[in-house]
């Protein structure tokens, strides 16, 4: 485009595509959190596990693993929702194209699934692998010996699966902002720095949600100081971004517009920075100097900018053309 | 892979946006309503009374390096013979990574779910016919052929005319020039 172009008319008008990209609704922003958080409770998960050696002294902590999977359960069923030729969901597995991030994805979320399944059983008190022996489909299908020896086998390879369940977690972060970041074609999500970005707001937002579930209080001092370094970090990227947005070429610099006086940056610096990082992040400052009694506030505000960060660069992003 | 380079040619200085090249592909591909495989744009420049306008017929532009292809999580966006992207229906899962990818939002959603687009109309090319687009056109402002034969329209016109391609920052290496 010239730079002194007076008027642009287009006669194309496909559904979806004109005036502005808007192919994804609210069910890519939904998984990418969702995997995002998903991918910070296994690697908090299984970094406290591997430091201490011991399990989680808390039953919620304990039990994350499973509630992960019940969450990037829901996350893919989103995903599944999204797709408009959904009986061919199965050609993902038929595939593996290693310049396609969505490609990577669809294998990575296969590690993940074994992975954080295997930490959780090997998580688990004998009070609570008992209650999983005695629960009455194993029984009535005759599966007890099988519970038994999945039991033995996680317990044997402890350590494998909590590191596999790290790095599983870390490639489902990094890649939920790949997945936005190699897209060439809009400028605002055109950073590897998004890689990064979503997965310490996946360990903010993981941390927020097992906060939510009232640890011990040793626990809740280590997950607070995770969200802390992770918000702290996230903070960083952002600045990064937005610095590399507007010292780049024009339509880098038009990206930058959209958070910089431009049509979202209400809803970004209020709802990410301000909502969503910087008040939680003072909160959880004052709670640790203080030592104030914890309040699930800070966790909550988090998970409204972990929410909103993932809505907000989607929806501007599929703006972030402006050029015919 | 073939040695041919499958390329369009379209004179921004004869294209007067009559519509004609989008009618044709939409009758000639059976589009579904509402939709369109090629569209029309016209740049004014400038500031009243020194203006300049410049038509363009745009469509996908074949890129050598597609970033649609390599968006692909399931390889049914795929260079074919001659260098031209297509889509395999039956591949194709719908979901939309290869229109987030294209810088020339040339892709949509078909109502029967799979992403659809230009192929160059390809069914007419294996037959030694033209594209419908550039048959049907009335001041014949575009060309197709092979640009790796020299002797061609399209090498030709390259060779002879100032051109350009859309969008050239992306690095896609487009297939569809526009002589200016």
């Amino acid at each position: 485009m010239n730079t002194n172009t007076a008027e642009i008319v287009t006669t194309r008008h496909n559904h979806l595509i004109d005036p502005h990209l808007h192919i994804w609704g609210w069910e890519i922003p939904a998984y990418l959190f969702l995997g995002g958080m998903v991918a910070g409770i296994l690697i908090l998960t299984a970094l406290t596990a591997l430091r201490s050696g011991r399990n989680p002294g808390s039953r919620p902590l304990r039990l994350m693993p499973m509630v992960a999977l019940g969450l990037l359960s829901l996350g893919m069923a989103a995903l599944f929702l999204d797709l408009e030729y959904k009986l061919h969901v199965f050609r993902f597995y038929l595939a593996f194209l290693p310049s396609s991030p969505m490609s990577w994805g669809s294998w990575i979320l296969v590690l993940v699934y074994p992975a954080a399944f295997l930490m959780g059983l090997t998580l688990l008190e004998p009070a609570e692998r008992t209650a999983v022996r005695m629960w009455k489909p194993w029984r009535m299908l005759g599966m007890t010996g099988w519970v038994d020896r999945l039991f033995a086998f996680a317990d044997s390879r402890r350590r494998g699966i909590l590191i596999a369940s790290l790095v599983a977690g870390a490639c489902l972060g990094i890649y939920t902002g790949l997945l936005l970041g190699v897209l060439g074609a809009r400028p605002l999500w055109n950073s590897t720095l998004l890689g990064p970005l979503f997965l310490v707001s996946g360990i903010s937002t993981g941390a927020a949600f097992m906060l939510l579930f009232r640890p011990r209080d040793h626990e809740h001092r280590d997950l607070v100081r995770w969200d802390m370094a992770a918000i702290g970090a996230e903070l960083l990227l952002l600045g990064l971004l937005l610095i590399n947005l507007a010292t780049g070429p024009q339509t880098s610099q038009a990206a930058a517009q959209l958070f910089l006086g431009g049509s979202w940056t209400g809803a970004f610096w209020a709802l990410v920075v301000i909502a969503g990082l910087l008040v939680p992040l003072v909160m959880e400052v004052l709670e640790q100097r203080k030592h104030l009694n914890p309040t699930a506030i800070s966790a909550a505000l988090v998970l409204v900018g972990g929410i909103s960060l993932r809505f907000i660069l989607l929806m501007a992003g599929q703006e972030s053309l402006g050029v015919f | 892979m073939s040695d041919v380079r499958y390329a369009m040619v379209i004179d921004t200085r004869l294209c007067v946006s009559c519509k004609a090249c989008v009618l044709a592909c939409q009758a000639e591909n059976d589009v579904p309503e509402g939709f369109c495989r090629d569209w029309l744009v016209e740049e004014v420049s400038g500031t009243f009374p020194d203006l300049s306008a410049e038509n363009r017929s745009e469509r996908c532009n074949h890129c050598s390096n597609a970033p649609c292809v390599s968006a692909c999580p399931t390889g049914a966006s795929h260079i074919a013979d001659g260098g031209v992207v297509l889509v395999n229906h039956d591949k194709c899962t719908g979901c939309k990574a290869c229109i987030g990818a294209c810088p020339y939002d040339a892709r949509y959603v078909h109502p029967d779910g799979y992403v659809d687009k230009c192929t160059f109309c390809m069914h007419r090319v294996k037959d030694g016919r033209q594209p419908a687009c550039v048959e049907v056109c009335p001041t014949a402002c575009m060309y197709f052929g092979d640009l790796n034969d020299p002797k061609s329209d399209v090498a030709r016109m390259l060779r002879t005319r100032k051109h350009k391609v859309l969008r050239p920052e992306t690095g896609t290496d487009p297939n569809v020039f526009y002589l200016v």
